[in-house]
């Protein structure tokens, strides 16, 4: 398994874009994504002056502050061969929200385009370029998959998250009402209207409570410091994982 | 306590919905079903997403010639004997309509629902003319006598729960009923029937133009809307001047989207094409029909290539159903004529320098669930973007608030400022969840989430960030 594995990621480089959200809050995150591409053999760089792609600037509003993000990050990124970025929503921004910030500068634009073409969510790259669905992952336990709004709506992320988790030996996978509803996150948005962020991740947390599942999984950190911040609040004993610490994990339990 | 930092106007009708336990769940419960309806409808079509790429494609034909596409439909419909009359702003549309109105001595108009009339505050403009409006759509005569604003585009008393419909009721008719949609739904018809044969003069709104053919189309679920089109000798259709396609087939697009996007419904109870009054022999229709086109701040959008597509509407409600704000909240919580993401939109459109209606750019959360469900396709989350850049580039958005997410961003492109900050922000998290004299200090210095973090237990916060951990990580190698 691991031998044909390693075969798989064997030559492969890629650059982890590992976001802010995640370099700050969630470290764990990016340390995970780091040891399971390096399990298969995917030698990861970390480009040390990578900061933000510029996506909480461009929704609040602020275009020039947004477009400087952005060209410092292309200029970051656009040497490697490939881009691994732990969120769906930061991938989403790079393929989507570049094309918006450029779309009136051509040069500029076929940069992004370039760059959007090599840059995957971590579970698409998993799935479609290494082209692996089972990476030998264990885990005890129930999990329910929530698609982040911007993974799927803005990326197209499809089923590759699914796929991978059904691999995980031991992890039951539990049926989510609503689970493609937005999780009341919205970056700035919480912190602007938190009341209405409350009701919305209220419906988000009750969904979860009635899954039965005992963790939650999603593509980005964003919706699960969210949803894990409401679950502890309502005193809801549901875990918040990315799915690279679910990939991550060898044997049963919480990895 | 300032959220948006716009006037915050918004924030506050919210709350006052999140207090109204019943209202929330007739929101939620209304939502739920249209959308779950919708995506049955969408699954079963099986060439849905073929259809709305034809009906995208013709609204987007129709807005990018409109002014020829106009001209046509109007040749043909005034051949036919319509009576065309154009209209810059709600005030002019006001008065063509009580203009006619007086000509024709009516004291009572029965009207089909109508948004555009609700947007134009045609109601209030007959009633100061002396002529008494009536709205016949069960809903919204609800609404009237209640004296609200429809709370949804194509269900206007989502809001309202059954109980206080058969109070209104019952103060109206002065005898008991019961809480049942037939005796309800009988009441109505029985009061309502009986007032229609008095009204001199119709009023409806208009769906769809078509050009090829001179016509334009209602479509309504209850029948009313043909009622009030045929029996009064004199018939007016507001229309908003984007709503028009070139031809036949276009217009078989949208009757087959709009039910399935609005309600899921396979078909619309009645679509009635009209094109023109009723000729010498006909029993049927109206002595004269009038169109009264109103632009309102429409065609001005034309030439913002940002906006221009938010004309391609075509006012199904799909988009406030799909959207967890609306659905969290209702329409009431907007303050505005049009709720949702597609009232967001427009709303701020139509009167680019009404501050109020510009803080709705910040009720989303960008989720895009809004354009998923759109039959045309609009990009709504895209739009309420640039209207927040819109909003900054005119310093709203408070200038604190402002000023603050600038240094942010600006921050954020200087890696050392960036992981400096991170580590002084990432100490000053830890030290609240902490407690204590300092922690308390280092919440209340951050009062935009002292809000938040009522509601959210903190997060974990790590000591280290992942560019300090990267050197140990490289070591794993
Ligand atoms: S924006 Fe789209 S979804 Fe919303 S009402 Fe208009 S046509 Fe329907």
């Amino acid at each position: 398994m691991t031998e044909r594995s390693e075969a798989v990621g064997a030559r492969r480089r890629v650059a982890l874009m590992v976001t802010c959200l995640v370099d700050q809050l969630a470290p764990e995150v990016g340390v995970a994504v780091v040891r399971v591409l390096r399990r298969q053999g995917v030698q990861v760089d970390f480009p040390r002056a990578q900061t933000c792609c510029g996506q909480a600037a461009w929704n609040g509003g602020l275009a020039d502050e947004a477009r400087a993000l952005a060209e410092r990050a292309i200029e970051i990124f656009e040497p490697y061969e490939a881009v691994v970025v732990p969120s769906g929503s930061c991938a989403g921004m790079v393929h989507h929200g570049y094309e918006e910030i450029f779309r009136d500068d051509a040069a500029w634009l076929a940069r992004a385009r370039a760059l959007a073409a090599k840059t995957h969510e971590f579970s698409q790259y998993v799935v479609s370029v290494l082209g692996l669905v089972d990476l030998g992952a264990a885990r005890d336990g129930t999990c329910a998959y929530h698609p982040s709004c911007h993974a799927t709506r803005l990326l197209g992320l499809g089923d590759e998250p699914r796929r991978l988790l059904e691999a995980v030996r031991g992890l039951r996978i539990a049926t989510l009402a609503r689970a493609e509803d937005c999780c009341g996150f919205g970056g700035a948005f919480c912190a602007k209207l938190p009341e209405l962020s409350d009701a919305i991740v209220g419906a988000k947390v009750s969904h979860l409570a009635q899954s039965g599942a005992d963790t939650v999984v999603s593509s980005d950190v964003g919706c699960l410091l969210n949803i894990q911040g409401a679950c502890k609040h309502r005193g809801l004993p549901i875990e918040a994982l990315h799915i690279a610490q679910v990939l991550e994990g060898r044997k049963g339990g919480a990895a | 306590m300032s959220g948006l930092g716009l006037h915050d106007a918004f924030l506050d009708r919210a709350r006052h919905a999140l207090g109204q336990e019943h209202l929330k769940q007739a929101v939620r419960r209304t939502t739920d079903r249209l959308r779950d309806g919708r995506a049955a409808a969408s699954a079963e079509a099986g060439a849905f997403e073929a259809w709305r790429d034809a009906l995208s494609e013709a609204r987007r034909r129709a807005i990018g010639r409109l002014d020829v596409v106009l001209q046509a439909w109007q040749a043909r419909a005034e051949a036919r004997g319509v009576l065309v009359h154009h209209a810059v702003d709600a005030r002019e549309a006001c008065d063509i309509v009580v203009g006619i109105a007086r000509a024709k001595g009516a004291r009572l108009a029965a009207k089909g629902k109508s948004m555009l009339s609700e947007e134009i505050e045609l109601n209030q403009a007959l009633e100061a003319a002396c002529v008494e409006a009536l709205e016949t759509d069960l809903g919204e005569w609800i609404i009237q006598l209640a004296g609200e604003r429809p709370s949804h585009i194509i269900l206007p008393v989502v809001h309202k729960p059954r109980g206080e419909i058969r109070e209104l009721f019952e103060r109206h008719g002065g005898e008991p009923l019961s809480d049942e949609t037939r005796v309800l739904a009988g009441y109505a018809r029985d009061r309502l029937r009986a007032e229609f044969l008095r009204a001199e003069l119709g009023v409806t709104g208009c769906n769809m133009a078509i050009a090829e053919t001179g016509s334009i189309a209602l479509f309504s679920n209850e029948g009313n809307g043909r009622m009030v089109s045929t029996l009064p000798r004199t018939h007016v259709a507001l229309m908003g001047v984007e709503r028009i396609v070139e031809t036949l087939a276009d217009f078989a697009h949208l009757v087959r989207l709009l039910p399935r996007s609005a309600t899921g419904q396979r078909v619309t109870t009645y679509v009635n094409v009209l094109s023109g009054p009723a000729r010498p022999g006909e029993l049927d229709g109206p002595e004269e029909l009038h169109v009264v086109v109103v632009d309102a701040g429409r065609t001005a959008q034309l030439a913002e290539r940002d906006y221009r597509d938010a004309l391609a509407c075509v006012r199904c409600g799909a988009c406030l159903n799909a959207c967890p704000v609306y659905s969290a909240v209702g329409g009431h919580a907007y303050g505005t004529v049009y709720p949702g993401p597609i009232g967001a939109v427009i709303e701020p459109l139509y009167a680019r320098d009404d501050e109020r209606r510009a803080e709705l750019a910040e009720a989303s959360s960008l989720c895009g669930a809004c354009h998923e469900a759109c039959p045309v396709r609009i990009p709504l989350h895209d739009m309420l973007v640039r209207l927040r850049q819109d909003n900054a580039r005119r310093g709203r958005g408070g200038p604190t608030a402002l000023a603050l997410q600038r240094i942010a961003a600006r921050a954020m492109a200087v890696p050392f400022v960036y992981d400096a900050a991170g580590r002084i922000a990432r100490r000053a998290a830890r030290l609240a969840a902490g407690g204590g004299q300092l922690g308390r200090w280092a919440l209340g210095s951050a009062p935009v989430l002292r809000e938040l973090l009522r509601r959210r237990a903190l997060p974990d916060v790590p000591i280290r960030s992942f560019r300090e951990l990267w050197d140990e990580l490289e070591e794993e190698r």
